[in-house]
């Protein structure tokens, strides 16, 4: 994957939106969410089907963090985490913000 | 008819029992051959050449019932293809079914008989794509190749009509040696019509295709001009923030190792043709293998215990080179289709593979390529098949 380096940093107050080319949805064979495309399938793991789960276009980035959060207290340095897949995530067009 | 060999590896024959059936993975992708019937006539068709002796379509609900099998063994994507999928009157009810099964669903269409409202009613079924594939940029060679003058231009309305309907645009230009000098144009167009992906695949030499080699297949200064271009094109775009993805892909006769054909045998795809013949590709039907339908076995029964699917999975059936070789993981041997065509058995090296004693096959080819005298290409259409099904 080629650098971030010359991307916007993503801010909570942004509302990903999963771009038309894909259809985001859990798949039973695969046991994992996945994303579908002309042609193609990308099979995303745990934490990415989680996220990808929230962005419906209605939640910001800091709604999606915040219930995470909420729904993973163990977890250190999340909101990082989450921001950092959601600039790989548009870096892929998977999403726009 | 009888299978084109058995694998002979100095073991005693054993029957097959379940821990001898090599491991294989899902049918992920199931394409849907919905008829052979189509308005065109393209000289490079995929297709049986005989297919104009296959009759007996699968009935709406026999395809519903498959649609609903494979999903069960874990298809995601359905193409519908053909032929021309759109002569099926049933189309906008499978689409509807693959829908509510989970599918992405594929058109992959001419875009000859397609309308406005047809790609609305479509997308309301829950189409998630429509592929249209072009000849060339250029109307003349296009409709040349397509055997109809106003293909062309309802290609190129059809193409609008899709993207302006919010479905993602995926553009495949065949190219060959007539249209390939043209890419520069075949790109332009793609990036006005504000394409999402554009597969630039150069002609794959398999049914009408294979008989048409000779009018059909580039030569090597034509193949690297066209490959130089679309990568300068593809910085050029990229650089100026244009999302557009071009994929260029080679025809393997000028590559020294075969492709990695399918995946491998019966690892990922499942075709069902328009009769119900069930294969592990669309190109499959010419080997002499007795394939299995899907009106007298299951999906299940047909992906996992049918001999048909088993044949080539694993490395048991490669004869040397391919045996003993280091990459045999990575490629498979190759396409078992072209080992045919071009050696008459289909257990052979891909001649594409400078290792395979039939490398000279293809250096043949390559060097026809480089002559100017071509003779016409035989046009896809019922008349012609019925030539190849007399034998």
């Amino acid at each position: 994957m080629s650098s971030q380096a010359n991307a916007p940093a993503i801010t909570p107050d942004q509302t990903p939106v999963l771009n038309r080319m894909f259809r985001f949805q859990w798949e039973k064979a695969q046991d994992s969410y996945v994303l579908l495309y002309p042609e193609g399938m990308v099979k995303l793991n745990g934490p990415a089907g989680e996220v990808l789960a929230l962005v419906d276009g209605q939640r910001t980035v800091a709604d999606i963090i915040q219930t995470l959060q909420a729904k993973f207290p163990d977890a250190e340095g999340i909101d990082r985490d989450i921001l950092d897949f959601l600039g790989d995530a548009r870096e892929q067009l998977w999403i726009t913000l | 008819m009888s299978n084109s060999g058995s694998p002979c590896n100095g073991q005693p024959s054993q029957a097959p029992s379940l821990s001898s059936v090599p491991t294989h993975g899902q049918p992920l992708w199931l394409l849907a051959e919905l008829t052979y019937k189509c308005p065109l006539q393209c000289p490079y068709c995929a297709n049986p050449v005989d297919f104009a002796s296959k009759t007996g379509e699968l009935t709406t609900a026999e395809w519903i019932d498959v649609f609903t099998q494979a999903r069960e063994l874990g298809a995601a994507q359905l193409g519908f293809s053909g032929g021309e999928p759109l002569v099926r009157q049933d189309l906008i009810e499978l689409i509807r079914e693959a829908r509510n099964l989970g599918y992405y669903s594929n058109l992959i269409t001419s875009g000859v008989g397609l309308n406005e409202r047809k790609i609305a009613d479509f997308r309301e079924a829950g189409l998630d794509h429509i592929q249209v594939s072009f000849q060339a940029a250029d109307p003349e060679v296009n409709n040349l190749l397509a055997g109809s003058e106003k293909a062309f231009k309802q290609k190129l309305a059809m193409a609008r009509e899709v993207k302006a309907q919010g479905y993602p645009m995926v553009l495949n230009f065949v190219t060959h040696r007539h249209n390939i000098d043209q890419i520069d144009r075949i790109i332009e167009l793609c990036v006005e019509l504000k394409a999402d992906y554009v597969e630039l695949a150069t002609c794959q030499y398999y049914g009408w295709a294979y008989e048409n080699r000779n009018d059909l297949l580039p030569t090597r200064t034509q193949l690297e001009r066209a490959e130089r271009i679309t990568n300068e094109y593809r910085d050029r775009l990229a650089a100026a923030g244009n999302p557009i993805k071009i994929i260029f892909v080679t025809p393997d006769y000028y590559e020294e190792r075969p492709k990695g054909c399918m995946n491998g045998w019966g690892q990922v795809f499942l075709t069902v043709t328009p009769d119900g013949t069930a294969l592990p590709c669309h190109s499959a039907r010419m080997l002499p293998i007795e394939f299995p339908n899907v009106r007298e076995q299951s999906i299940e029964q047909i992906w996992n215990r049918s001999n048909g699917f088993n044949h080539f999975r694993g490395y048991e059936w490669m004869k040397e080179p391919c045996a003993s070789c280091d990459e045999k993981e990575k490629d498979f041997g190759g396409c078992r289709c072209q080992a045919f065509m071009m050696t008459g058995d289909a257990n052979n090296t891909d001649p594409v593979c400078s290792k395979s004693p039939h490398h000279d096959l293809i250096i043949q080819a390559r060097e026809e390529a480089e002559l100017p005298s071509h003779k016409e290409p035989v046009y896809r259409n019922e008349r012609n098949s019925k030539v190849f099904c007399k034998g």
